[in-house]
């Protein structure tokens, strides 16, 4: 479910960072509050408890196959929620410098969309309701199974319209969500079996550590409100990207739906790539060299106008784009051979 | 089990390549993250019929993997790794784009194009993002988060999970590999011992938490993390980032292989 930089868009990036950023601030002001010394170390080794648990892979009774743990809804059990929220973030930090797994200026969806809704939605709007009249094995397990799928599924969902919304892929929202949904259904059950199940051995073994991870967090009180104010700030937010890229295109609506559909495509994206694309397009030089008349282009088989944000399509103009292309990777290439022959050979030199 | 020792030497590799000394190493932290940041952002700003627009952005990669003499094997392995990802859902275009068109007299479908785009983005993204690492290391990057007032509350957190994933997978390592023992040719962890397996180390976990709790109290630990890093920004640092800003804004604005390519095309004819 990790999103990576190369599918998203720096509008759709940059939002869910500030996003993120702001509930990873409410989150720390929180903990803050009831911050115990402790706390910090604790975070610290479960979060390197997950990224290893991760690592683990249980089979899948009847299936042949074998799941791991995401450890969203672990976390925010053995942690509180926001301290798991954090939690969950310094993991996804260290996964996208360290593993590429997931990009950085997708940090913000990631962390979003793996913490904020186990451990911010599904954590205490249903995982809580369900134990909070007193653990047992049934509760436990179905208030992990419930959070789990739900919190997945509501992930899931967001993967897909931040995909939708960066506009790099063609998928028509329909198939995306067919795709992903089922998907994480599936990862969803075995989250919430785990889950279910370690928190069970943990209730049974030492059941003072869950009592006091649930009586230390003044959990009653975050209640739906906060949370409902929460999301409508983000929704805000969302809405105000949707308009900026409604405003910036006349038929803002129909033009997402028929990117969905896939039917008409060569609008430039609105935000940061218009302003470049206008930049770029008053400052294109050398016509000469068959560079800006963008309007008499055609595309084989498309309308003219369809095809006007794109420039390269006529043969001279591909040519010149494949040789030009062609030169540029093979200077790179040569530039870091040269320094690297340099390098070594003043080293040679000095030894 | 090798995952787990691929992801261990994997975080050694990067953490050792980042001690190294050189010109790249010894830029200020803050502002290679900077530049890796909009880097990042120019390349996935670029539409997605761009190709051509993009080549230029691989001076970056390569001039940085070149000067800070890291090895390419490693690093392009590590881009390989996760390309298939972001193959996943790029090979789809194809399937949904079938609007046809003609490149340099070869006729292909425009989905190839946006996949092909996606394909090269990634690989950038990639390498800026495990280049950043190599060149500047976990405590390179947390104070670089400090400068730029990340709560020291997080940095700390993350700068503990970070140091404690070798030794908690060090763990986890040897748990499978006692169960495998004792469990030949299954494939993973059968359901009964899901809890008890994971429980354990998760109990063993927290006990973990509060030794290394104690040991830090023992140590004078106050809540302040001391990264030994105090560098300042030198007028050095401020010209690499400039230097590269305008390179990438150039290559935004500017299809640069086009122009190379024009004249030379302008040339021939």
């Amino acid at each position: 479910m990790h999103m990576a930089d190369a599918l998203i868009s720096p509008v759709v990036g940059g939002t869910m960072w500030a996003a993120t950023a702001g509930i990873a601030a409410y989150s720390m002001k929180k903990i803050q509050n009831d911050l115990d010394e402790k706390t910090i170390p604790l975070m610290g080794v479960m979060g390197a408890f997950i990224f290893a648990v991760q690592l683990i892979n249980f089979s899948i009774p009847g299936t042949g196959s074998s799941g791991h743990l995401g450890g969203g809804l672990l976390l925010a059990i053995m942690l509180g929620p926001y301290a798991g929220f954090l939690t969950m973030a310094s993991i996804l930090t260290i996964q996208a410098l360290f593993f590429a797994d997931g990009g950085l200026l997708a940090l913000g969806c990631n962390v979003f969309n793996l913490g904020f809704f186990t451990c911010l939605i599904a954590y205490p709007l249903i995982y809580k309701k369900f134990v909070g009249a007193g653990y047992s094995s049934k509760r436990i397990f179905g208030a992990a199974m419930l959070s789990a799928i739900i919190g997945l599924q509501l992930g899931a969902f967001s993967v897909v319209l931040e995909t939708l919304f960066s506009g790099k892929t063609e998928l028509p929202f329909s198939t995306f969500v067919l795709l992903m949904q089922p998907i994480h259904l599936g990862i969803g059950i075995v989250e919430g079996l785990v889950t279910a199940t370690v928190v069970t051995f943990i209730w049974k073994a030492r059941p003072e550590i869950l009592e006091q991870a649930a009586l230390s967090k003044p959990l009653g009180s975050i209640s739906i409100k906060k949370v409902i104010t929460g999301l409508a700030i983000v929704a805000a937010i969302t809405g105000g990207i949707f308009s900026w890229f409604a405003s910036a295109n006349p038929d803002g609506l129909e033009w997402s739906v028929f990117k969905t559909a896939g039917v008409e495509e060569f609008d430039a994206p609105a935000g940061i790539h218009q302003t470049l694309a206008e930049i770029q397009s008053k400052t294109a030089f050398l016509p000469d060299y068959n560079f800006k008349e963008p309007e008499n282009v055609n595309v084989q088989g498309s309308a003219s106008e369809e095809a006007a944000a794109w420039p390269a399509v006529n043969a001279g103009t591909s040519v010149s784009g494949v040789i030009g292309g062609t030169m540029t990777l093979v200077l790179a290439v040569l530039t870091g051979w040269i320094i690297s022959m340099l390098k070594r050979r003043k080293k040679q030199l000095t030894v | 089990m090798s995952d787990m020792m691929n992801s261990l030497s994997n975080m050694r590799l990067l953490e050792d390549l980042a001690r190294k000394e050189t010109f790249i190493h010894r830029v200020h932290p803050l502002i290679k993250l900077l530049t890796t940041v909009i880097y990042l952002a120019v390349v996935v700003s670029f539409g997605r019929y761009e190709i051509a627009g993009l080549l230029p952005l691989f001076f970056y990669p390569v001039l940085v993997l070149v000067l800070a003499e890291l090895p390419i094997g490693p690093i392009l392995k590590r881009i390989l790794l996760v390309e298939p990802l972001i193959i996943g859902i790029g090979i789809l275009n194809p399937l949904f784009d079938h609007q046809v068109i003609v490149l340099a007299g070869l006729t292909m479908s425009r989905g190839w194009i946006t996949f092909l785009s996606i394909f090269l983005k990634g690989g950038l993204t990639v390498a800026a993002g495990l280049l950043l690492i190599a060149t500047t290391g976990m405590d390179g990057v947390a104070s670089a988060m400090r400068m730029l007032k990340i709560p020291r509350l997080f940095v700390l957190q993350l700068l503990l999970t970070y140091r404690y994933i070798s030794v908690l997978m060090e763990e986890v390592t040897r748990t499978l590999r006692a169960y495998s023992l004792r469990a030949p040719q299954q494939k993973g962890i059968q359901r009964r011992v899901w809890g008890s397996l994971t429980g354990q180390l998760l109990l063993r976990t927290l006990e973990r938490a509060e030794r290394v709790y104690q040991a830090m109290c023992l140590r004078g630990f106050t809540g302040e993390y001391h990264a030994g890093y105090n560098s300042r920004v030198r007028a050095i640092d401020l010209i690499y980032l400039a230097g590269w800003a305008v390179f990438f804004l150039a290559a935004r604005i500017y299809n640069i292989p086009m122009l190379i390519g024009s004249i030379i095309t302008g040339v021939i004819k």
